[in-house]
């Protein structure tokens, strides 16, 4: 008690303290916005909007467009969401609700082990293992199928867009997979029970009642998700096929912004060039600080319109 | 002479047993009922009936089994591996344990569950009745209607939530939302109605309406209450099992087990000598 006095001298250092790395945060944020504007100005004043309209990439003519790279990014994280999304809803289901006991703790930690291999790790697997597999069976197969579709037009060279979405598909099911997990785990046994004491089925409880329940969470697990896809560099970089070619087809090669930046920063000698790569980068983090504020704008919208 | 110190009613018929506590119909006939949490016995010998159109009340100290046993009415513990219930549970000559006979999805459809907490599903006020509905049968969008407003009237619900039907349940305050669960529950036309401690985290005004409702409630279901406070289950039972470690220590008319109880420890329970 000889502290008594000291005590809220310290609470005031301690509120001090983790206001400052809450604002250091900020700091950070605001400095790297700051940092990409700046040094892209070369190329914002050289291309204006039209950097944001042209499919054109020429470093030797040094005519610079995001389109293509935008494009990949985005088409590559909806298709990896796609896949990703439905499968680790069932994973998580499978190890909160229907997995035997003995089962549960070994697979959720392989599950969360296969989040921390090193995204280039999963580059070469694709690159090595994958893209043949797919160019051999999986696209020709499809084709055969599907072909009337465009999606499945053209050469089947195993790397490309699908190629990509896939790789990242498998590396993001981790992250979406074990928060949704916990977030199942979360629900109230009460509320299982009541369930089930109706007369509900396992998957009725599943859909009717843990689904909703854990809406704002399985959410925010897509968006983890999601954060990661469109950022992934290096394991994208080695299958999606670095080209600047726009085309309704899954198989044709394509870029994404992290490849892109990944492929050419060494290479970028010009001014413009460098500047066009950078404001690429700032491009990147604008969409993905769009993307996600309108996914939790949305989620929030959601809830406050529930509440009504 | 209680239910559980001998044999005497392993043959007994229901309406042996039924007859001697001045029963009318006899809802529920429990004989012998063991219950297994693993290898640890919860519930020993169980044998009692459960009067039609009655509120039957369970008392005893935490942790006697009064839960354990009205959760193998509807067969909840099934939900847990290595759980297990011996013994019978008879309604309409239906063993309600044995799956053959009875499947848990037409179980529970018939003994309907109240829990301690509230437990609106994540969906509209109307859609919480609505839903239980569904489960079972094809109702048209008028006669669910219809059958939403019945379910919330006679949960004594209806005047409160008329307005807010589209509205969340978790919307609404926790007496409501336990009258919601009841509502729930009834829609769906159940025989029996479980109700486990339904009154334990709600003030007391809430708990008087629930009390209410349950009076009103018994002149068409039957129902089973678990309950901590003996003067709830004065109120509102007409029979009241005292239940101590597992076992079924005496059951009788409420008046009965409060006034002149014949065995010593439901004495010192009901007077609050221990417990």
């Amino acid at each position: 008690m000889k502290n008594a006095k000291n005590r809220p001298w310290g609470d005031t250092l301690f509120q001090g303290l983790t206001t400052g790395f809450a604002a250091a945060l900020a700091g950070f944020f605001i400095a790297l916005i700051i940092v990409l504007w700046y040094q892209s100005r070369p190329s914002i004043h050289q291309f204006g909007f039209s950097f944001l309209t042209s499919t054109e990439w020429n470093p030797v003519t040094e005519r610079f467009g995001a389109v293509i790279p935008i494009a990949g990014t985005l088409l590559s994280t909806l298709l990896a969401l796609l896949f990703a999304v439905p499968l680790s809803m069932g994973i998580a289901l499978f190890l909160a609700e229907l997995a035997p006991h003995w089962l549960r703790a070994p697979l959720g930690t392989a599950i969360e082990l296969l989040a921390a291999i090193p995204s280039i790790v999963y580059g070469m697997w694709g690159l090595f293992v994958l893209a043949p597999l797919m160019a051999d069976h999986v696209q020709p197969w499809l084709q055969a199928h599907f072909g009337f579709l465009p999606f499945f037009a053209g050469p089947t060279m195993g790397i490309g867009m699908l190629t990509a979405s896939l790789v990242l598909t498998l590396m993001i099911i981790p992250f979406i997979s074990a928060v949704t997990r916990d977030i199942f785990l979360m629900v109230p046994q009460p509320l299982k029970e009541a369930a089930y004491g109706l007369g509900c089925t396992t998957w009725e409880v599943v859909r009717d009642v843990m689904l909703p329940y854990g809406k704002k969470g399985i959410a925010g697990a897509i968006f983890l998700g999601m954060g990661r896809a469109l950022g992934e560099t290096m394991a994208v970089t080695f299958v999606i096929g670095n080209a600047y070619h726009l085309s309704w087809s899954l198989f044709a090669p394509g870029n994404s912004i992290a490849s892109t930046l990944a492929n050419e920063f060494t290479e970028a000698d010009g001014t413009l060039y460098l500047s066009s790569l950078i404001e690429l980068g700032l491009v990147l983090f604008l969409i993905t600080f769009i993307v996600l504020g309108l996914a939790q704008t949305w989620v929030r919208r959601g809830q406050t319109r529930g509440k009504q | 002479m209680t239910p559980t110190t001998s044999g005497e009613h392993e043959s007994a018929t229901a309406a042996a047993f039924g007859a001697k506590y001045g029963m009318g119909e006899v809802k529920l006939s429990i004989r012998q009922l063991n219950f297994y949490y693993g290898h640890k016995q919860a519930l020993f010998d169980n044998t009692l009936d459960i009067a039609a159109n009655r509120v039957t009340a369970f008392i005893g100290p935490s942790g006697c089994g009064k839960s354990t046993h009205i959760r193998t009415y509807n067969r909840m513990f099934e939900l847990y591996k290595g759980f297990r219930a011996e013994g019978e549970i008879l309604m309409d000559g239906v063993n309600l344990l044995d799956p053959k006979q009875t499947p848990a999805l037409a179980l529970r459809h018939q003994v309907g569950m109240i829990f301690q907490k509230p437990t609106p599903f994540p969906m509209s006020v109307f859609d919480n009745i609505a839903y239980g509905l569904k489960l079972h049968n094809r109702f048209s969008a008028s006669d669910t209607r219809d059958l939403v407003e019945k379910a919330l009237r006679e949960a004594a619900l209806w005047e409160e939530v008329k307005d807010k039907l589209h509205q969340p349940g978790t919307a609404l305050s926790g007496g409501q939302q336990q009258r919601l669960c009841i509502a729930r529950a009834l829609a769906v036309k159940p025989k029996v109605l479980l109700m486990d401690e339904p009154c334990s985290a709600l003030d007391p005004i809430a708990t008087g309406k629930i009390e209410e409702l349950i009076n009103e409630l018994k002149s068409t279901f039957t129902i089973v209450i678990v309950t901590h406070n003996m003067q709830q289950a004065a109120r509102v039972s007409d029979y009241t099992a005292f239940m101590y470690m597992g076992k079924l220590v005496e059951f009788g008319a409420t008046t009965t087990i409060f006034t002149k109880p014949a065995r010593r420890e439901t004495e010192d329970y009901v007077t609050g000598r221990f417990g």
